[in-house]
Parts: structure tokens; sequence; C-alpha cells
């Protein structure tokens, strides 16, 4: 049991390297093996992720199931859950055997492919469980090579163009998110996330080169830590590398982007920006609340306007997160609990949305909404399956899309009335899209004749579906399965997040008083 | 019990729509009706044996994070109790017939199950209006509201074929969106005062409420008066009223069992019931209460204008009911929530049986909707005529004038126009009179066009024309009996004298609740937000009354009005019957003495005649005003603010950057990848040598 976390986190890679080992041949028989090696490994992995859920107490707000060994060069190889990470490890876990199977009918290359999933899932968990900055660093950044390749070798027609955009926007952020972990270090002389959350940085006014920075010290960590996981999470107006990645992505490589590699950034921004720089978050919250209520507003109404569906549901991605981010800021208990059940939620339902596409695009060939029409006629499972992801995408109550976006909306009505109102208008535009889009690919009379001929689910896909739909509703109708889980840690966040502004208030001329 | 009733129509709902396959249509549908009609059993036993305690059952745990905690529960009180009957009732009688008029459809093809997804839609359309009429709390009323809204956007949209369906069904939601964006503003705002979204504690608030200013968006308001201002954008979009009602109209591509339960009789009622449910924090907001009482005698009034001229049968009882609706709240915004429940309740039987009834000509009438093409219809369709005409005596008021001996329109409807009189504005009570007018002149028209004259359609539909069967003539005799007796044997609790009314709804008398204990009830647990409290501190009427909520709803100590109603002049008891005598006058001279006169008045008055027709031209100012500019903005930032200038810029920067990394990088020129991952080395090994040195120098 010491070992747990590194077997649910390492377990698919070494799946994988057994694999690249042992795995010879392209012939049929050597496909199916690597497709069932890596559907066992994960669902193996998920299975030891449920141990890992059986034996975590909630009510203990503090890291849990430690493991802390000496490393290479010195350094310290730290695992460890709290309550906000284990959310995402099991959302992890559970993703992957989904999406494994959801590629079942891949055939190019589908040795090296699978291999690309299991170290993805093995690099996304370590961001979630990893306990030390040059662990996180590596996991962080390691996991966008997976998923490089994936778009790359797998891809549609302009995978290069979307791989580089998509490495444009991230290199950026890396660099100075590495810089700031250097520094980092340095104030605090350490590389230990749990002995940096209790590190206070220096948040009294600085001068540089003539400009005054307010904050000081956490204000630069604090937008260097930004300007990564701005552009992962993404925010606008960095988010246009997404659409164009989903778009070129092969259909499981979008459900991963979309449901876990992007909570790395709202992950982030919960076990760095807020609580150890609550001074600099509490000073740039304004600012990050209307990047986020811009990115509701903006992202949806461009939704509206597509004319590809992965790009549409890109899009209302995009929109989903400004909820997360104005939540995370709001820096309330409502606040940060929906965030954080808002990317779960999300995690379910835009992958289960991208699936949903996928398996029109396996049977046309194409996203195009023009191209579809009338599905319901011929593909009734299909349409209820997706008429669901539709509903949970606009926020129904009783999916799970609701409780997230109702949350953070009562976490921010209590910080900013005005970025409140802005965003609630999302729930209109979100159900303008989201039916729309329906209505044009689900119903109507079927008339076009490519579509005439077009299959109903197969049993695999329903079996893709299935833990899904059921965890959408189960998610909608008892919610608690989620915020019992973070409640305790969320709580212990936040008091020490008020406590830091409190302390800091003498400081810091003009800073809101904590808890308001 | 009332867990029964409010989960059996899920179970209902999921058999009938996944395992039909399994137990076969037929066996479904019979189970779902089974279901219904015990749940309307139980519901009348709850309702005859309700004492006006407000009892509390509790689920299971819903939405619970920090302070707000909710739970999935039944709160039962008299409104509840009240609601019960009706949703159930109306709904199970909707479900039998169902049977008859869903049995043959031309929308669908030889081969195509629909029935049991029609009547999975059905109960669970009904499992959702209980979840929202049972709630103790704000989220679990949020998930019926929303829950009856996806129902409706099924139902209307049931025929997925149909362009114009489809396109109803879309608009329905998104309208009902806009009112929730409000209506979710209002929750925002109701858990920030009080820090809690339960009905006891926000009731228990409200006098607090009145005396505390909320910052919202520029400017400090009333507490009490913005949340009911925004609680009420929400009733205004489930209850179409005025602004807000378009959706409605065209809600009426659904199938017509549809529009007679959930577009007439129940979830249209909902935005009543909210605001009646809200009574206790509305009677602290004068000033809110005022809009209400406007918007809706506007909606009557304006809702009247228009049925007077549409064409379409089911489109003048849509409007009849927006009509309606606007009179209800005229009556919650006055004070008197019970008249506004007493008339929501009456109307529930004659509307539904209006539509039932318009459904079944219809039917009968092999799908023809245009009352242009009926006439003479009442030899043909005798049972029919007898419910319709009932159901229009019932909505016009047909009545013993200054008695309360009547059918169920002519009671309840006189009722509120009677309150309007005593606590409203004047020309809200003179609004009330013509709107009764005017629904008196387009139920005869309506009456007139389909069931008198000669036959106007073409000969083969009027040969074959054919009276319904059984399974639908058999709801409309239990809704007719409804439509007549409803009045008359409630009018004691609903409308009676005060006490009656106070004992009926579980209201403690005023005098019970000595100042001191109401004072003392009244301030909630401290919010923890700090909403500042204006100099006022509380409402000065508070103290005087029982503390808010302890009755279903509540009469603050100001309002009078069901008390001096009593005593309004003869003149205005009398006005609404002659009103409705004026009405029925004008449309016999129109459409039986001179079926000439219409046409001629529509040539002479066109461009009124036009505004009309066209519905004030609503539709038209929203298209331009909101869809068209919605969408060029969504477009406008696609193509431009992301591809022009975020990308532009970014692609800008970086065709400078590029180059610069690749030559550093030493022509890698194996892909961005290994760019990537070069990077990402060189990071790591930049951070190791500080570590390294960074420890050596401690």
């Amino acid at each position: 049991m010491t070992s747990l976390l590194s077997i649910v986190t390492f377990l698919p890679a070494l799946a994988a390297a057994i694999l690249a080992l042992f795995l010879r041949g392209e012939d049929r028989a050597a496909q199916a093996n690597a497709k069932w090696l890596a559907l066992v490994a994960t669902l193996a992995t998920f299975a030891a992720s449920l141990v890992l859920l059986a034996g975590f107490d909630p009510a203990n707000p503090g890291f849990q199931f430690v493991e802390e060994r000496p490393w290479i060069f010195g350094l310290t190889y730290k695992m460890g859950v709290d309550g906000i990470a284990l959310p995402f490890v099991l959302l992890t876990t559970f993703l992957m055997p989904i999406t494994i199977l959801a590629c079942w009918n891949v055939t190019h290359r589908v040795k090296e492919y699978m291999i690309a999933f299991l170290v993805l899932e093995t690099l996304m968990t370590g961001v979630f469980t990893a306990l030390d900055l040059v662990l996180f660093y590596l996991f962080f950044e390691g996991g966008l090579i997976p998923m490089f390749l994936i778009i790359g070798i797998w891809g549609g027609r302009d995978r290069i163009y979307a791989a580089f955009k998509f490495f444009l926007y991230t290199f950026l952020g890396s660099v100075l998110m590495l810089v700031a972990m250097i520094a980092m270090y340095v104030d605090a002389g350490t590389t230990d996330i749990p002995r940096l959350l209790r590190h206070s940085f220096e948040s009294g006014p600085i001068e540089i080169l003539g400009w005054q920075i307010v904050g000081g010290m956490q204000m630069l960590l604090w937008l260097a830590f930004f300007a990564s996981f701005a552009v992962k999470l993404p925010m606008w107006p960095v988010h246009t590398w997404l659409p164009d990645a989903h778009v070129q992505a092969p259909t499981a490589g979008s459900v991963v982007l979309a449901a876990i590699l992007l909570k790395m950034g709202g992950y982030g921004f919960l076990r760095f920006s807020l609580p150890m720089f609550p001074v600099a978050s509490e000073i740039v919250a304004p600012l990050v609340f209307w990047l986020s209520a811009i990115a509701v507003v903006y992202t949806s109404l461009v939704a509206l306007m597509q004319d590809d569906m992965k790009k549409l549901i890109a899009y209302s991605s995009v929109a989903h997160m400004g909820f997360v981010t104005m939540g995370i800021f709001a820096a309330n208990r409502q606040g940060i609990d929906g965030a954080i059940f808002q990317m779960v939620s999300h995690g379910l339902v835009s992958g289960a949305l991208f699936l949903c596409v996928g398996v029109i695009y396996d049977r046309m060939h194409t996203r195009e909404i023009a191209a579809y029409g009338g599905l319901v006629n011929r593909m009734p499972a299909y349409a209820a399956v997706f008429s669901l992801f539709t509903l949970a995408n606009l926020g129904l109550p009783g999916t799970s899309g609701f409780v997230g976006e109702f949350l953070t909306l009562v976490g921010i009505f209590q910080a900013d009335t005005w970025v409140a109102t802005v965003a609630a208008t999302g729930v209109i535009l979100s159900a303008a899209y989201a039916l729309w889009l329906y209505r044009r690919v689900a119903f109507g009379d079927l008339i076009k004749e490519s579509l005439k001929t077009i299959t109903d689910m197969d049993r695999r896909e329903k079996t893709v579906f299935a833990p899904l739909v059921a965890m959408t509703l189960l998610l909608g109708v008892y919610p608690s399965l989620v915020t019992d889980l973070i409640g305790p840690t969320v709580a212990e966040l936040l008091s020490h997040h008020d406590a830091a502004l409190a302390a800091a208030a003498d400081a810091v001329p003009g800073l809101r008083l904590a808890g308001n | 019990m009332e867990t029964v009733i409010l989960l059996a129509p899920l179970a209902g709902a999921l058999v009938c729509g996944l395992f039909w396959r399994l137990i076969g249509e037929e066996a479904g549908m019979v189970l779902a009706t089974a279901i219904l009609f015990l749940c309307a059993l139980l519901a009348w036993i709850v309702f005859l044996g309700h004492d006006g305690e407000t009892q509390r059952i509790v689920l299971m745990r819903y939405v619970d994070s920090g302070s707000l905690a909710t739970d999935w529960a039944i709160r039962l009180d008299r409104l509840t109790a009240i609601m019960l009957v009706v949703v159930t009732t109306v709904s199970a009688l909707v479900h039998l017939y169902s049977f008859g008029y869903m049995a043959h459809d031309d929308n669908w093809r030889e081969g195509e199950h629909y029935r049991a997804r029609f009547f999975a839609y059905l109960s669970f359309f009904t499992f959702a209006m209980l979840a929202l009429v049972t709630s103790d709390n704000l989220v679990q009323m949020f998930f019926g509201w929303e829950g009856v809204g996806v129902a409706s956007y099924l139902l209307i949209g049931f025929y997925w074929r149909k362009s114009s369906a489809n396109a109803a069904a879309i608009k329905a939601f998104i309208v009902n969106r806009v009112g929730d964006f409000g209506f979710g503003l209002g929750i925002y705002a109701l858990f920030f005062l009080t820090d809690s979204v339960n009905f006891d504690v926000i009731f228990a608030a409200a006098p607090r409420l009145a005396g505390t200013e909320l910052t919202f968006l520029w400017t400090g308001w009333n507490a009490a008066e913005i949340v009911t201002f925004l609680l009420f954008v929400g009733a205004m979009g489930k209850s179409a009223q005025l602004f807000l009602h378009t959706w409605l109209p065209d809600a009426m591509e659904g199938p017509t069992p549809v529009s007679a339960l959930i577009h007439a009789a129940t979830m249209v009622t909902a935005g009543v019931f909210l605001v009646c449910r809200m009574s206790p924090v509305i009677e602290f907001a004068p000033d809110a209460a005022g809009l209400i009482t406007w918007v809706g005698a506007a909606t009557a009034f304006f809702a009247a204008t228009v049925g007077l001229v549409q064409n379409d049968i089911k489109r003048v009882v849509a409007y009849s009911t927006c009509s309606q609706l606007g009179y209800m709240f005229v009556a919650a915004g006055v004070g008197v929530y019970s008249v506004a429940m007493f008339h929501l309740f009456t109307h529930a039987f004659f509307k539904a049986m209006l539509f039932l009834g318009a459904g079944s000509v219809i039917r009968g009438m092999h799908h023809e909707q245009d009352m242009r093409r009926y006439g003479g219809l009442r030899h043909k369709l005798p049972w029919t005529f007898a419910a319709m005409l009932t159901g229009t005596l019932a909505i016009t008021g047909l009545g013993i004038p200054l008695t309360h001996y009547g059918l169920a329109g002519f009671v309840s409807k006189d009722a509120i126009i009677e309150s309007a009189f005593a606590a409203g504005p004047l020309p809200v009570f003179w609004l009330l009179v013509a709107g009764a007018a005017m629904t008196s002149f387009y139920s005869w028209r309506l009456m007139f066009l389909t069931f008198w004259g000669r036959p106007r359609g073409d000969h083969h539909t009027h040969d074959h024309a054919r009276e319904s069967p059984q399974s639908i003539l058999i709801p409309l005799g239990v809704l007719a009996v409804g439509s007549i007796l409803a009045g008359m044997v409630w009018y004691g609790p609903f409308f009676g004298d005060e006490a009656r009314v106070r004992a009926w709804f579980g209201i403690p008398e005023a005098a019970a609740a000595a100042p001191a204990e109401a004072a003392a009830a009244a301030p909630a647990p401290a919010a923890g937000h700090g909403a500042a409290p204006a100099a006022g501190g509380h409402g000065a009427g508070a103290a005087a009354a029982p503390p808010p909520g302890a009755g279903a709803i509540y009469i603050g100590a100001g309002t009078h009005v069901l008390h001096d109603v009593h005593g309004v002049p003869a003149w205005v008891r009398a006005a609404p019957f002659l009103a409705m005598l004026l009405g029925l006058g004008l449309a016999f001279q129109f459409y039986i003495r001179r079926p000439d006169w219409p046409a001629a008045l529509a040539r002479s008055q066109r461009p009124l005649y036009l505004f009309l027709l066209n519905k004030w031209y609503f539709d038209e100012i929203y298209e331009a005003v909101l869809v068209r500019p919605a969408k060029a903005l969504g477009r406008f930032l696609w193509k431009r603010g992301d591809g022009t200038v975020i990308d532009g810029t970014i692609n800008g920067i970086a065709m400078g950057i590029i180059p610069f990394v690749t030559r550093l990088a030493g022509r890698a020129q194996s892909g961005y990848v290994f760019h990537y991952a070069f990077a990402m080395v060189l990071g790591i090994a930049i951070l190791v040598t500080w570590m390294t040195l960074g420890a050596g120098g401690n």
C-alpha cells in the first residue's frame, strides 16, 4: 500500500514498455494484442485508483498516500494526493479505458498508438500526484509530447499546423513557469510542494527598472504560472490553439485533450497560483474574472456560428472553462467546489460529446454539421445518448453539467455581481448553440442520400458510452460524491488563503478584505 | 404517500421509455397511465386531508457545498397540496386522452413506434413538475423548473421531422432560459443575502431583506425588491408574460394533449406558483409587486387583443392562456396570493378542457386547425361541442351576478378583477375588465366559427368528421364537472373571509403571534457576507404580522385586500359580467348575424388588423434586434477576433521568434515535437544545475 500512488501512476507506463519491447509485427493479431493489453492495463489502473479512493480519508485535508524517496541528482521523488488532486486522478483513470475502447477501430500503427496513450496516462496522472516541483514540471510538460505525437501522426489533414500552433502557445508559458519554479526554489530553498504551500512569498511592492510591481515577488511568480496554466486551460484570448488541435486530433485524442489535459491548467491554479500566491491572486482576480466572463460570452457566440462539430464543442469547452477560472479566483467555498465539479463534469460531458462526433465521423468521415440531419431516423440509440450529453452540456439540472455551473455562479456572485451577470448569459447562449447543433444533426427528416444506410451504434460503442451516461446522471443527482471528497481540502485551502490575505492586508494597500 | 406521488411518475417514464420493447408498447402506456391515476387518487387524499400544517420529508442530499446545503425533499403545505391535485389530475386525464388522440398519427410512417416515447415524456414531465412544486429549496425547484422545460422542449418538438416543430421547441427552451437567467441571479442573490437557498431560512430572513441594501451591478438596491424582480423575470419566462411570451403560441406545434397539460394547466402556471411560493419575500417588496401587477395586467390585455384575430384554433386558446396567466399575476401582485392560486386551480380545469376539446375537433377534422375551414360542427361532434360550450361558459364567466354562484371562471376571474379594484391601480382594473370583454369575444368567436354556421372546409373532410372515442370524451367529461363546480365548491377557502383563508393556508392568526415573538423569529442567522444593512432596519409593518413562512402563503401586515375586496361597490362586482355579455353580443353580431362584418372591418382597419394578426410584431422585432445581431457578432468574433486579431498577433510574434529559436536549437529539422522536447530537457538541465549550485552554496 505504501507505493499505491506510484502503481496507479506508472502501471500504464509499464504496459507501454512491455508493448514497446515485446510486441512485434503489424498483423491483426498483434494489433489486437496491443489493444487488449492497453485495455487491461488501463482497467487495472482504474481498479487500483478505486483502492486509492477506498483508502482515502475525505475528512483529512492534508496529503495522503505520501511517498518520498531520494532520486537522481539529489532530487526528491515525492507523490501524494489530497481532496483536490484525487478527483482528477480518478477522472483520468476512469476515462482512459473508455478512450482505449473508443479507438478500437484504428488500424494505422496500432502499437505505437496504444503506447502513446499509455504513456500519456502516466504523465497526466503524474501531474495530479506529484508533490515535487521538478517532478510536476516533468509530468506537466512531458504530457504534451505524446499528445503532439497523437495529433501529428494520427491526426487530420492540417495536423502539422495544429501541432505548430499548440507548440507556439505552450512554449512561452513553459519557459516562464520554469523560471518561476527556479525563483521559488531560490526563495524557499525547497522544491517540496507541501512545504511551498506553507511558505509565504514576499508580497510587498518591489521596483524593477523603474516599474512599481504591486504584489511584488508573488505577482511575478503568479504571472509566470498564469502564462502556462492560462494557455493550457485555455483562457480567452489564448484559446485559439484549442479548436485547431481538436479538429486535427483523432477522436480519442480529442477526448483526452478536452477531458483531462485541459484540467491540468485548472489544477495548476488550485495547486500553485491560489494557495501559494494568495495576495497576487487577490489583486489580479478582477482581471481573471473579466477574462473568464469574456470567454463565456465570446466563445459561446463563436460556437454558435461554427460549421464543424468538433470546433463547436471545442469553443463550448473554452466557455465552460471560463466558469472554472472565475470560480477558482472567486476564492470562496462555492466557487472552488463548483470549479472542481465543473472540471470533473466537463471531463465526462465533453469527452462524451467528442465520442459522439467520433461515432458519426467513423461512418461518414466528415465533421461538417451540414452533412448530417435527421440521424434520429436511423440511429435512435445514438440520438438518445447525444441528446443527453447535449443537455448536460447546456447545464441541465439532474446532469452533472448543472452543479458546477451553478456553484461557480453562486461563488462569483459573492465576489462581483457584474461578472456574475455577464457570465450568467452563458446559460442562454449555451442552450442556443447546443440545441441548434443537435437539431441540425439529429432532427429533421433524413433526406441526404449518403445517410440512408447509416447504422446505429454497435455493442462496443454502447459500452463506451454506458459508464459516461451513468456517471453524468449520478453526479447530477447526487453531487455529494464529489463535494464530500473535496470539501475539507477546499475549506482548508480557503482558511489558509484568508489568513494569508489578512496577514498581508497591511502591506498591500487596497486589498479586498478576506471573505468578502 | 407524498414520496410515491413524486417518484412513481418517474418510474413510469423510465419503464415506458426504456423498456417498452420488452413489455410491449401498449403495456408501457397502460402502466404509465395507471401510475398517474394512482398518483391522482393519492393527491386528492392528501389534498382533502391536509390540515394546513407544513410538513417536510427529506429524501436524499442534493447540492452540498459549504453553507449551501440542499436536499431532495418534499415540502407539503397548502400550496403544494393544491398543485399536486392540479398536476396529477390533469396529467392522468391527458394520459388517458392520449390513448385515443395518439392512436393514429399521419406525422409518422408505417411501423414507427412513437406512442411509448410520447407517454414516457408525459410522465417525465409530470415528475419534473411535481419535483418543482414539492421542493423545499430553490435548487430543487430549479431542477423541476428546467426539467419541465426539457420535457416541454421534447414534446413541442415531438414531430421531429417538422422543421417548424423543431424551431418552436428550441425557441421555447431559449426564451425560457432568458427567464432562467433572471431566476438564477435571484437564487445567487438570495444565497448571498441569507446564506441559504432553503425556503424556511429565506422566509424567516424576509423582513431583514426589506431593510438591507444589495449592491447589484451599478448601484445599491433594496434587497427584497431586487430579489423579487429577478425571480419574477424567471416567472415571466415560464408563464409567458409580456416580452417573454413569444414561445407559447409557437409551442402549439406540439401534439394537442401536450398543449393541454403543459401549455395550459401546469407548466405555464409554474411562474405563478413561484410568485406565490415566494410571497413572504414579495410582501416586503412593494415596488416589485407593483411591477408584477402591471406586467400581469399588460399581458392579460395584450394577449387578449391578439387572440381576437387568430385563425388557428389552438393559437386562440394559447393566447387565451397567456392572457389568463396575466390575471393570475395581477392577483399575486396586489397581494391576494390565495386568489391567484384559485384562478390557477380553476383555470387548469377549463383551459385543459378547451385544449382537449380543440384537440377533439382537430382530430375529427383530420388535423385541420384553421377555424375558417370549420363550421356547423355541433351536429357532427355533439359531445365535444357540449364540453367546449361548458369550457367557454366557464372561461367567459357565466354566473349569477353579485353572488358567488357560477361556473369556475366566473368565481375566480371575477375575484381577481374585484381584488384589482380594491388594491391595484385603477387602470389595471380597467385593463382587466377590457380583457374580460375580449376573452368573451374571442372565446365565442371560436365557438361560433367552429360549431355554428355552414361548413366552410372541403366537403370530404366535413362529411367524414367524426366524434372522438371514449378515451377522449371521458377526460372531457371529468374536466367539465370541474369547470362547473370548482369555483363554487372552493370559493370559501380561496376567497372567502380572511379567517377562513388564513386557516386553510395554515397561516397563524395575526393576533396570536405577539409582535415581540414575530420580531424574534424574523432575523435570520447573520449572513456572513457583509451585506450592509441600510439605515431603516426592519420594515415597520413586520412586527404586527405572523412570522413569514409560517403558512403556505404570507399576507403582509399592511395587506387588507382580502378584507377590502368584499366591500367593493356593486357596479365593480357586476362589471366583469357585463363585459362578458358585451363580448358575447359582439361575437354574436359578427359571426352569426352578420358574418360579412369581420372581413369588412379587417379591410377598413387594415393596419390595426395586421398589427394584431402579427402579434404586435414581437417575433420580427426580436429577430432583428437580438437573433441576427447575435449571429453576426458570433461570426465577427470568430473570423475577425479569433482569426485576425488573436491568431494574427500571435503568429506575427511567432514568425519573429521561431527562426531565432530554431537557430538556437541547432537546426533540429525533425519537427516541432523535438524542438519542444529539446526545450524541456534544456529547462530541466538548467533547473538541476541551479539546484545543485544552490545546494552547494547553502
